[in-house]
């Protein structure tokens, strides 16, 4: 990595004979082993040493806790019932694995030909959907899951709405179910398809495809055999992350009442207080998770088809006959309405009256008295202040961990260097009510690395749930904006004469900046919202907004729980919005950072 | 083999407004000729070929294979091999399977297409990488296969757009001759598009001049060399000095001008010149035509060194003749000459030429 070597080559060292100093004593030989930075064969490991321990003491070790919490007691039992075909066990299991692999196909279906119109078609309204089209996906996953509850559950507005326009007995169309479940996972995750298709279009040099047509080839072979395939690295990756979050998706069975299925089964024998079989089902989850992980590193690290070309633009056809234009301008209304309903319903809810709505198609009275009530009772401030503060703590170790373990991975040259990457990723694999049952399994009894404390039913299980939860975040934007930092620059610092700390700071960490702030927003709104581990570990005293939401609807306060989202749907907005401009500023600082390669 | 006529073909894009890309260009391009379109970036050369090739259909005008006019037919369906500037290969099939997959889709037979397969591998020297994955080849390798896979399906023209331009400048040379070989073998009619106009000379049997969407002159390397029709032609191809003289007489090819210091020369000019007594001319000679004697010769123009540079093979000078800046490529310098030195100029009248603006 560094081109710094540990020792002075003879060739450059001057004559020591001239020097005037005497020679250095104990303290300043050591000071001196330290200022060698980088060069030093010590200083990769006395900097990961410290990131490596964390990471084993609150992701690895609580894994293996709860591994052990599983086969501690009845271990065969519990792992047996997985086997035996008329258990819960195994239907949840299969319940989960089909609900993902419908996921993947209907995502696949919708992210792919949104993808494939925006980025190959001009037409009316384009701009506008390329605008919105991540707004579904960008909810809090309670807040999602709720909203779209509200919009095409049995009660829902759409199918009450159809009912009353057609004069139906029933509500038309409603979800309910697996069916709500599949709804709510298109929507939400239909994105890792359309981002990764869309860049995979976005980046395919379109020569290729001409090449194809010259030597003879129509529209439907070109497609078959040349584009489709040059997708197939994007359409894997993304199959594979759509598994993934759907296998760990919580909210949804949650509100459309899937009982049978992984996540809520560890959540069901949690609060039955069957922590051993709550645990067998986390194990069992954490570990379809990493495979899922390491398969994904394989399969990228496997195949990528990089564009050779250079800013050659890729063509858009215009749409021009005159129906073609109407329907595609009534299809981007349609699309607009449906992406941003969600958010709009959320709104229209939060001023509605608590209890006003009971079978109308939209509710009837509306206050402002819900925002009085979470602003002014301090009793329903409370979750707010809590999940800001929690949220901000758990950032801040975000920071400082995430970013020196993006260091120590990009530019330091040391052995077990994959390892420590593998631990961030596990973090980022595992579902967040994998993480709550490890961090209950790992510290109901004081250990080491909670300082002998007991955690559970305090206020730190929750900033260190989300600590875990959301490092990989901040890791993830580091390290990519590090990538982009030619490593010649903090050398030509380091030639200057500043010391690798002053290097660090001055140079590197500065051009950093943009990439784990933005790094950082993301993790603190996701905080912010969290949901799924924080409803197996919270107490009383430290209830975040997402599960006072998620009690208020139990109790129909709907009215104030929207207004509770609407809090957090703005608080997206705005970061979304100054990540907007970090982006730009990142984009600049690239941009310099060509000029002096 | 086939003969390329476009007739007073015209491209507008939607988006760009007034300006034509491609303006009323007329080019015949005779069966097995290897044919240039020069030009600097943006002159409409890239856009021409696209139009040959089907990727743009033109506004106006009419594109013709032999008697057949093709001016709207899709790409897939005109029959020509094209080499793309970035080689567009498809990354994700073999060597083999890229140079095959023309003939898959005419329906060659399988033994058949493996061996006209290696025979084009064969012929770009590339025999036995077939099984190689494509980023696995080197920059030229690639050329080479996009190459293969252009000619092996039999094209009635080769398509080059800037083949060689990501290549560095000795495989350059190298391929430049090995494409220009290999397109005579194969017999078939060869459209090449490029801004380096050593490359054009060295490849080309005819070259088309182009800028700002037209074509400037048709011709020979040679002709266009020796005989540019425009200004911007005599300083694009190699370097020129365009004098602006007095025109003293006119005949029928020739053109009687004043020089700067006083004096007269007759130079050569094209026959529709149509220049009389009165007017101004424009008079391209080039830096290796002109000559340094001593300022005391009969008809020798005289000037003072402003600049001087040795480059080995010559020594580059510019002089000021009357205010005129003339560049002088000259292979013998009098020993002892430096700037500010007086020199006369002894310009060679065979090699000047009258050019239109």
């Amino acid at each position: 990595m560094t081109t710094i070597p540990a020792t002075p080559s003879p060739a450059t060292v001057a004559p020591v004979t001239k020097d005037p100093t005497p020679p250095p004593g104990p303290r300043r030989r050591l000071a001196a082993r330290f200022a060698g930075g980088t060069g030093s064969r010590w200083f990769p490991y006395v900097l990961v040493f410290p990131l490596a321990l964390v990471l084993f003491g609150y992701v690895v070790q609580p894994m293996f806790a709860t591994f052990a919490e599983s086969v501690g007691v009845d271990g065969v039992e519990n792992y047996g019932s997985f086997l035996t075909s008329d258990g819960v066990a195994r239907s949840s299991l299969v319940t989960s694995l089909v609900i993902s692999a419908a996921s993947v196909l209907l995502c696949g279906i919708v992210g792919v030909a949104m993808a494939f119109l925006l980025k190959r078609f001009s037409f009316p309204g384009r701009k506008l959907i390329e605008a919105i089209i991540l707004v579904p996906a960008a909810l809090p996953p309670l807040i999602g899951a709720i909203s779209f509850q509200l919009l095409y559950s049995e009660t829902g507005i759409l199918p009450r709405g159809l009912q009353q326009l057609f004069g139906a007995e029933n509500p038309v169309l409603p979800f309910s179910g697996i069916a709500g479940v599949l709804v709510v996972h298109t929507f939400t995750m239909y994105p890792y398809f359309y981002l990764s298709a869309s860049a995979a279009l976005g980046g395919m040099d379109p020569s290729v495809e001409e090449a194809a047509y010259n030597l003879g080839a129509g529209r439907v072979r070109v497609w078959r055999t040349v584009l489709l395939p040059m997708l197939t690295p994007a359409l894997v990756s993304a199959s594979l992350l759509v598994f993934m979050t759907s296998l760990a998706s919580y909210t949804a069975p949650l509100l459309f009442g899937v009982d049978q299925t992984m996540t809520m089964q560890i959540y069901i024998n949690r609060t039955n207080g069957d922590l051993p079989m709550a645990s067998t089902y986390a194990s069992v989850l954490g570990v379809v998770s990493v495979l899922f992980l390491l398969g994904m590193r394989w399969y990228e690290g496997r195949r990528s088809y990089r564009s050779q070309s250079k800013g050659v633009a890729a063509h858009r056809r215009e749409i021009t006959n005159p129906l073609g234009k109407w329907l595609a301008l009534a299809a981007s209304l349609l699309a607009t309405a449906v992406l941003l309903a969600p958010v709009a319903t959320i709104a229209l809810v939060a001023f509605s009256e608590d209890g006003s709505w009971t079978t109308e198609v939209i509710p009837a009275q509306y206050t402002m008295q819900n925002f009085v009530t979470i602003f002014s009772e301090p009793r329903a401030f409370q979750p707010i202040l809590n999940s800001l503060q929690m949220s901000l703590i758990a950032t801040v170790a975000c920071v400082v961990v995430g970013v020196l373990i993006a260091y120590a991975v990009r530019r330091l040259n040391f052995r077990g260097r994959g390892l420590l990457d593998v631990a961030v990723m596990l973090a980022w694999a595992l579902p967040g009510t994998v993480v709550a049952i490890n961090l209950i399994s790992a510290f109901s009894t004081g250990n080491a690395f909670s300082f002998g404390q007991v955690l559970i039913g305090t206020f730190w299980i929750m900033p260190l749930a989300y600590f875990v939860r959301f490092l990989p975040l901040v890791f993830r934007s580091s390290s990519a904006t590090l990538a982009q930092i030619d490593p010649s620059l903090e050398e030509a610092a380091r030639n200057l004469g500043a010391s690798w700390w002053r290097a660090f700071g001055t140079v590197t960490l500065r051009l950093m900046l943009p990439g784990v702030l933005a790094g950082a927003l993301l993790a603190f709104v996701h905080g912010v919202g969290e949901f799924v581990a924080s409803v197996l570990i919270y107490t009383s005293q430290t209830a975040p907004i997402s599960v006072e939401i998620n009690n208020r609807m139990y109790s129909f306060e709907v009215g104030t729980a929207a207004a509770y989202g609407m809090l957090q749907v703005v608080l997206i907005f705005v970061v979304m919005v100054v990540s907007g401009r970090l982006e730009g500023g990142r984009r600049s600082s690239r941009e310099a950072a060509r000029w002096t390669a | 083999m086939i003969d390329v006529t476009l007739e007073s073909v015209s491209k507008r894009f939607a988006r760009g407004g007034d300006t034509a890309a491609v303006d009323d260009v007329d080019i015949t391009i005779a069966a097995g000729e290897f044919f240039t379109l020069l030009g600097p970036s943006g002159c409409g050369k890239t856009t021409t070929l696209r139009m040959v090739a089907g990727f743009y259909f033109p506004t106006s005008g009419r594109i013709r294979f032999g008697a057949e006019d093709v001016t709207r037919r899709p790409p897939n369906k005109r029959d020509t091999g094209m080499v793309f500037q970035n080689y567009a290969l498809f990354p994700h099939m073999s060597v083999a399977q890229n140079v095959a997959y023309g003939l898959k889709i005419r329906k060659v037979n399988r033994a058949e297409s493996r061996r006209r397969v290696e025979e084009a591998l064969g012929q770009v020297h590339l025999g036995g990488y077939g099984d190689r994955r494509i980023d696995e080849l080197s920059g030229g390798q690639q050329q080479r296969v996009a190459l293969a896979r252009a000619l092996v399906i039999r094209p009635k023209t080769l398509l080059l757009d800037e083949p060689l331009s990501n290549l560095d400048a000795k495989l350059r040379e190298e391929t430049r001759t090995e494409i220009r070989r290999i397109q005579k073998e194969a017999g078939t009619t060869g459209i090449y598009v490029t801004h380096d106009q050593a490359e054009a000379m060295a490849m080309s049997d005819r070259i088309a001049v182009m800028q700002s969407g037209r074509v400037q002159q048709i011709g020979a390397p040679q002709e266009i060399y020796h005989r540019p029709a425009t200004s911007f032609v005599a300083r694009f191809i190699g370097r020129s000095n365009v004098l602006t003289l007095p025109v003293l007489a006119g005949t029928a090819q020739t053109v009687t001008v004043g020089l700067p210091g006083g004096g007269e020369i007759v130079v050569p000019a094209p026959a529709d010149h149509g220049l009389s007594q009165g007017e101004t001319a424009l008079v391209s000679v080039r830096p290796e035509h002109i000559g340094l004697t001593a300022t005391t010769e009969p008809g020798a123009l005289p000037g003072r060194v402003t600049e001087l540079e040795f480059t080995g093979m010559a020594t580059n000078l510019v002089v000021d003749t009357a205010g005129e800046q003339v560049q002088v490529a000259a292979v013998d310098v009098p020993a002892g000459i430096t700037v500010g030195d007086q020199v006369g100029l002894r310009l060679n009248r065979e090699r000047m030429w009258v050019v239109r603006p």
